[in-house]
């Protein structure tokens, strides 16, 4: 299945200071907080104007620095889903992973689009459809692809010690 | 067959496995995971989980290090349910604020030793490779994870292999070593690998200070640093610990992705310019700018060689603007007091924090004013690392910081030295 994903495109090495500021860490904890503050130090108009189903495309090493998990919960409870970047910092990936949002490492994607282009996403045939050209979505590892769909690592945990059904 | 890298071996023993190789995903068991004040926000994910306790207390540290003691309402309630966490769930490792930062605490307490493999809920976690141990950063869930299950899921990094050579002049540091590299790998260069070092120069350096160069690899995007351990390590940890541990070394013939050589017998201090570690020069292009605070302290270069180095500079001087100096641990302000040190660093104007991060991630006692300027002996200078947006941070070695501290500008050690 095909989802059209307006973009919110960025550059290099934008760190998890950027994308949440240390500040906040040990003061935020409501989800609706932590979103507000989304990208605050680099793009003041994307927490306001951020809209569920958009994309974040960004350059080489998106989420370096911090390992702070809100880096990446700051954008999905914004209402993204999908972090399209050349590559990402190593503990954020993970931290993608294990909150259910999907990470694809795609080196051009970012030197193709702008802040509100559109793409299409097709995950079951893993591409991504832009200014038609059509990239593959690299493979994850079955250990990783087994915590994506049951939804992030904390309902891979329920289902193991409660017996939930995954989301 | 060729031989084996540090982290295939280290991970390999971590899983229980007879071989691994870069590239595989191997379920590891740590010998030790760590976690700071970020654990309150661990402790109510591990609540979401079901799992009824944490399955191995024992090799559980927190510590209470990141705004200590706590600044606000909030920080006290958050570390007032991290000691009740620690009570209730029997934590084995548990160290009150003002102990010390992590990285620094568990070294000190032998609860990490050369060949083991340690993960912390903190990025600065590629630190503990400076005893020869497989150090990593995870995030808060998987921190909830590895205490509810005991393990965790971990690709075998390819390796990239450093060789340092030279005898570094005096002034020039580990922490210089450390920006040059970063000058050269980028703040991407060592991204998913483990950096392990070689040469003839760590040796030499003292034990403390090799600290900061697996400390700071993290800023090359390192998943993990190692330095071999030598006998200097050994009677370190000896010092420290009873429990048996076994050390890892690379095989000679290990497959590396990329191998660099660094000679630093010419090189001069480094400085990272606002606002990425990796923005790196030598302290030539940048001496005289005007800096309105210098900081001396944090996991990367809090230790006693870090303050002596500091004292050397400031004994009979005067600062001309704020100094605040936060030892990373109170072992390390214990000794600093018994030699004298501290009354040194008083005598010249610093101001005396502590034991903690102190103001390296914003977050109190050191908050610069919009526009103000700081030279800083941490591991990041990111916009707005320090609490202020518009507040430009620089990164440089323990001598630099204290000779920019009392001439208000960025300074080369050796002209006050001479």
């Amino acid at each position: 299945m095909t989802t059209h994903h307006r973009c919110w495109v960025y550059g290099d090495n934008v760190n998890t200071d950027m994308i949440f500021p240390g500040r906040h860490t040990y003061t935020l904890s409501v989800p609706e907080d932590i979103a507000a503050h989304a990208l605050e130090d680099l793009d003041t108009t994307f927490a306001a104007s951020v809209r569920p189903g958009d994309v974040i495309v960004a350059g080489w090493n998106w989420g370096c620095g911090s390992s702070r998990e809100q880096a990446v919960t700051a954008l999905k409870y914004a209402g993204i889903d999908v972090i399209i970047a050349a590559s990402f910092g190593r503990i954020y990936f993970r931290n993608c992973i294990n909150q259910g949002v999907l990470p694809i490492v795609c080196p051009e994607l970012h030197t193709l689009v702008n802040t509100g282009d559109r793409l299409a996403l097709d995950r079951r045939a893993g591409t991504i459809t832009a200014q038609e050209q059509i990239f593959a979505i690299p493979p994850l590892s079955p250990t990783v692809q087994a915590i994506l769909d049951a939804g992030g690592l904390l309902s891979l945990l329920q289902h193991r010690f409660k017996g939930d059904s995954y989301p | 067959m060729t031989g084996r890298t540090f982290a295939e071996k280290a991970l390999a023993r971590a899983a229980g496995v007879p071989d691994a190789r870069a590239g595989d995903t191997l379920d590891v068991t740590p010998d030790l995971v760590f976690s700071h004040d970020n654990s309150a926000a661990i402790r109510r994910i591990f609540e979401q989980t079901g799992a009824p306790r944490i399955l191995h207390p024992e090799r559980v540290a927190i510590m209470l290090d990141h705004a200590v003691p706590a600044p606000t309402t909030r920080h006290a309630q958050n570390h007032a349910e991290i000691r009740e966490w620690v009570r209730e769930q029997a934590v084995a490792h548990f160290f009150e604020a003002g102990r010390g930062i992590c990285h620094q605490v568990i070294s000190e307490e032998g609860l990490v030793l050369p060949g083991e493999t340690v993960l912390g809920a903190d990025s600065h976690s590629t630190h503990a490779g400076w005893l020869g141990a497989f150090g990593a950063g995870v995030g808060r869930t998987e921190m909830a994870a590895l205490w509810a299950t005991g393990e965790i899921w971990l690709r075998v990094p390819e390796a990239i292999q450093i060789t340092v050579t030279g005898t570094p002049p005096p002034t020039v540091t580990a922490k210089d070593i450390s920006l040059r590299i970063l000058g050269e790998l980028g703040a991407d260069g060592g991204l998913y690998t483990s950096i392990e070092f070689a040469g003839n120069t760590i040796i030499t350096l003292p034990l403390d200070e090799r600290a900061t160069i697996p400390n700071m690899m993290a800023e090359a995007g390192a998943k993990n640093a190692y330095l071999p351990p030598d006998q200097v390590v050994f009677d370190y940890v000896q010092a420290r610990q009873t429990r048996v541990f076994s050390p890892i070394y690379p095989d000679p013939d290990a497959e590396y992705a990329q191998r660099y050589e660094f000679e630093v017998s010419g090189l001069e201090p480094q400085i990272a310019l606002p606002h990425q570690p990796d923005n790196v020069v030598p302290i030539s292009d940048v001496a005289g700018e005007v800096v309105h605070q210098a900081f001396l302290g944090t996991c990367t270069n809090g230790r006693i060689t870090d303050l002596r180095a500091a004292a050397e500079v400031l004994h009979g001087q005067h600062v001309q603007c704020r100094l605040i100096v936060i030892p990373a641990s109170a072992q390390i302000l214990q000794q600093a007091v018994q030699e004298g040190l501290i009354s040194i660093l008083l005598e010249a104007g610093a101001m005396i924090g502590t034991p903690g991060c102190g103001p390296c991630m914003g977050n109190h006692m050191g908050i610069p004013a919009p526009n103000e300027a700081t030279i800083s002996s941490a591991n990041r200078n990111y916009w707005g690392r320090m609490g202020t947006p518009s507040a430009p941070v620089y990164l440089g070695n323990p001598y630099v910081v204290a000779a920019s501290a009392v001439t208000g500008r960025i300074t080369d050690p050796r002209e006050l030295l001479a």
